[in-house]
């Protein structure tokens, strides 16, 4: 870590790639892209999913070697390995992180510089080191919790006190917001800025285009793996960024969609729904052809309470009317079997067979169609073939594992697998998180064509612009309450914050 | 970024192809050395005592192969085979205490036989899924207690089936239909329902949903636990069947009856390509593991150059090259 604190005219260059081309077997993924990232500059990385951003980073950071072409640390030529980029200063961040479960928060932030008394750990020392960086970070986690028990915000806290504790010299962040309320954005936003009038320079992935107008000095923008170019930041609106990015014009992100008739039949009502010690009261109705967005902070019970009612959750109290119909689902099945579909926010962990196929994961939720006695293969793949097409599965070969597709085509495939079902009423939890601008938008038209069909759709998101793009309604929650519902003039973001912080409503429904 | 997950596959392709022949290839190996070793390795019989023996085995590692795939283990099968035979024994030989040795007699053994082992699964699997205890110790504890279980029925020595009865259960095990046993035909019935139980049923896709990840499994409208434990209860049933065409080569029980043989049916499953953290299994890769297994005993068996003492010695080399196989084209595809 430098010892004098650089100013920011002080251009000095921290790290430097000149014309990286990156191969896997014959394909070339990375077509001679240059980025020169300078000392205390937050320097954004810019691109659609698939674009390459990734695999630059990787190769940053040593995680891969560069097919060819050169890094420059510091004016020397580097070949390293992550080890040795590491100890060098430069870090990479990852967007899952790579964090062991099992260990505490103290032991995490020390693994593999364990400080040491004679032959003996320091745990002392490390403890109160570790409290050190986290109330750095504003975090106040405990050092000896678990990993295992953090909320995710918390994880990605220890991920950057980790990397703080290391005097990092470049730090790269992939997609950091993804998993952080606003509140803790704003906390990682000053710590960003700390660091960089430190003199770190930052590298910055993320597709929430305000936050790179906010936080970025510089904008690198990357298309199929070849340089759009390098920009200042203050060149750029965010409809310029999207532009470069896409390669072509966004005219409108939220499609402009049909209000259902004030006479809609009503499809689920929920009344006082409550589950001990999370959720606390929650009603609301849903009619048909409408689409209800839940809004909230993360951990506000959103996602709670619709896993309650879909039946994932034991231990629910009050009533859930579904076709007018009273219901206790006591697992998924059931309520699928009523036209009630619950689409995970969690793809990787909740929602795809990562290591299986893409056929055999789109029909997992739907099988009982295809089977009579045994699996009617043929049927099956049709059925794949046809909703491949409808929800635009961009894969060259279909027998791919699932796990190797771009985060934009796994949403996809878990929208085609989920839709199979013909469900009436489609619960989306965070459909577009980490997810390129091109797919988000065909997701929204997608959504604008289920209600428009008549079926109901509830749209968890925590990205406001996406909720009030999208509701007919806005439901709000705060702290396990179901705060306010929100439609007509008062469906605008500050208002949405009011309910959503507990600022305004007391949980009853209006 | 089309272009580039095409090639991503083909090259997984003939990975896949590798891992699904490389059990066969092995066993193509093993039988020519054999052939080298000793010309009567040739011979029908040797041949036919090959099948028949790795028929035991086999069987219990098809019923293994569903409960390793849903991401389960079963370490009890020894001892519930043990505990299978003595049962079926004890109620054969009281049988045939107040009746006429006949047929019904033995099926009312056989009967009995398939109960026991559908409830000794069921055990496993309602304490691993609604207990939520890990299943390497449910079924090391199950192991213990079917042991000692028999133990205590034959009070430490040996259950010997009645005479009469015997006779008439014998064909079972020594017969054959066509120059084929009948434990071979047992064994190729098991093996072919097994294969299409895991590869065209919704219950096999279950399972290896299941053993990929559970969460992904419950997200998607999998009865889970009811699946769990019918694997439980698919192992129970194999183990069963297994006993059946046991009971009659020996004719008695004991507490040493079916030793290891939980190990060895892993071993066969893993041979077989099946991994062992579940999510992926093999009918037939399974099936050639068990008869590698045999294979090699008996190859020891017709030659002097390495002892027949050092048979688990071999096997074991081969059960862990296997599992590095595995591992190695793992790596690739990743």
């Amino acid at each position: 870590m430098p010892t004098t604190m650089a100013s920011p005219s002080t251009i000095e260059t921290a790290l430097v790639a000149n014309n990286i081309c990156k191969s896997f077997g014959p394909n070339e993924v990375l077509h001679g892209v240059s980025l020169n990232v300078v000392a205390g500059e937050v320097h954004a990385l810019l691109g659609e999913n698939g674009a390459g951003k990734s695999t630059l980073v990787k190769i940053l950071s040593g995680f891969e070697a560069p097919s060819s072409g050169a890094l420059v640390y510091e004016g020397r030529d580097v070949h390293w390995s992550s080890a040795e980029a590491e100890n060098s200063g430069v870090i990479l961040i990852h967007q899952e992180f790579n964090l062991a479960e099992q260990l505490t928060v103290e032991e995490s932030i020390f693994l593999g510089r364990e400080i040491t008394k004679g032959p003996f750990l320091d745990k002392v020392r490390m403890r109160t080191l570790a409290q050190g960086y986290l109330q750095a970070l504003d975090c106040y986690a405990d050092p000896s919790a678990r990993i295992h028990d953090l909320a995710v915000a918390d994880k990605q806290m220890v991920e950057l006190a980790k990397a703080t504790s290391r005097n990092a010299r470049v730090l790269i962040l992939d997609e950091p917001t993804a998993v952080l309320t606003g509140k803790e954005t704003k906390v990682l936003f000053e710590l960003i800025r700390r660091l960089r009038a430190q003199g770190v320079a930052i590298i910055y992935i993320s597709h929430k285009l305000e936050e790179i107008e906010e936080i970025a000095d510089r904008i690198t923008i990357l298309r199929d793996g070849t340089l759009v170019g390098n920009y200042d930041a203050n060149e750029l609106t965010k409809d310029d960024m999207a532009r470069l990015m896409v390669g072509r014009e966004l005219s409108d992100l939220y499609p402009h969609i049909l209000t259902p008739p004030e006479d809609a039949e009503i499809v689920l009502e929920v009344d006082n729904l409550k589950i001990p010690g999370v959720i606390f009261n929650a009603s609301f109705s849903l009619k048909k052809g409408e689409i209800l967005g839940f809004a909230g902070l993360v951990g506000a019970g959103r996602t709670a309470l619709m896993e309650a009612i879909i039946g994932l959750t034991q231990n629910v109290s009050g009533e859930v009317r579904v076709f007018g119909k009273p219901v206790a689902y006591k697992d998924l099945s059931e309520a699928r079997d009523d036209g009630v579909a619950y689409l995970t926010k969690d793809r990787k962990e909740k929602g795809l067979l990562l290591t299986h196929g893409l056929c055999p994961n789109f029909s997992l939720f739907s099988l009982q169609k295809f089977s009579n006695l045994l699996i009617d293969e043929t049927a099956e793949r049709k059925a794949f073939e046809a909703a491949s097409k409808v929800f635009d599965l961009r894969v060259g070969d279909m027998s791919v594992p699932a796990g190797s597709l771009s985060g934009g085509n796994q949403q996809k495939l878990l929208l085609a697998k989920v839709m199979e079902v013909a469900p009436q009423i489609v619960i989306i939890d965070e459909p577009t998180r980490g997810i390129d601008v091109g797919t988000k938008s065909q997701i929204y038209q997608f959504i604008k064509e289920l209600a428009e069909a008549g079926r109901s759709v509830i749209l968890i998101s925590s990205e406001m612009t996406e909720i009030i793009g999208l509701s007919h309604r806005v439901a709000v929650m705060c702290n396990g309450t179901l705060s306010g519902i929100l439609q007509g003039a008062d469906l605008e973001e500050h208002e949405i914050m009011r309910y959503a912080s507990g600022l305004k409503g007391n949980g009853k429904y209006e | 970024m089309s272009s580039m997950t095409t090639t991503g596959v083909k090259k997984t392709r003939f990975n896949l192809d590798l891992k699904t022949i490389g059990p066969f290839v092995a066993l193509i190996v093993l039988f020519l050395i054999g052939i080298l070793v000793n010309q009567a390795f040739l011979s029908t019989g040797n041949l036919t005592n090959i099948l028949t023996r790795s028929s035991f085995i086999g069987i219990i590692a098809v019923g293994a192969t569903f409960v390793i795939t849903a991401g389960g283990i079963d370490l009890s099968v020894g001892s519930m085979a043990a505990f299978i035979s003595g049962c079926m024994i004890v109620i054969m030989n009281t049988l045939a205490a107040t009746m006429e040795p006949g047929i019904m007699i033995v099926l009312a053994g056989v009967f009995a036989s398939v109960l026991l082992g559908s409830a000794a699964g069921f055990v496993n699997g309602f304490l691993t899924t609604k207990g939520k205890i890990e299943a390497f110790i449910v079924t090391l504890g199950t192991m213990g207690i079917y042991r000692s279980l028999v133990t205590y029925v034959a009070d430490g020595g040996t259950l010997a089936l009645d005479r009469g009865v015997r006779t008439i259960y014998r064909p079972v095990y020594y017969d054959s239909f066509f120059g084929i046993p009948y434990p071979v035909l047992v064994f190729l019935g098991v093996a072919i329902l097994g294969y299409v139980l895991l590869n065209k049923t919704v219950f096999g896709r279950h399972c290896f949903a299941i053993g990929s990840n559970e969460n992904v499994a419950r997200y998607s409208a999998v009865h889970v636990d009811r699946i769990k434990t019918l694997t439980y209860i698919l192992q129970g049933i194999c183990v069963s069947i297994a006993t059946i065409i046991y009971v009659p080569r020996l004719g008695s029980a004991s507490g040493q009856t079916g030793t290891l043989w939980e190990l060895e049916a892993i071993a066969a499953v893993i041979i077989g390509g099946t991994v062992l953290k579940g999510g992926y299994g093999r009918i037939w890769g399974t099936v050639v593991g068990a008869l590698i297994l045999t294979m090699i005993g008996n190859i020891l068996n017709l030659t002097d150059v390495i002892s027949n003492y050092l048979n688990g010695t071999v096997q074991g080399i081969i059960i862990v090259v296997a599992v590095f196989l595995q591992r190695g084209s793992w790596r690739k595809k990743k």
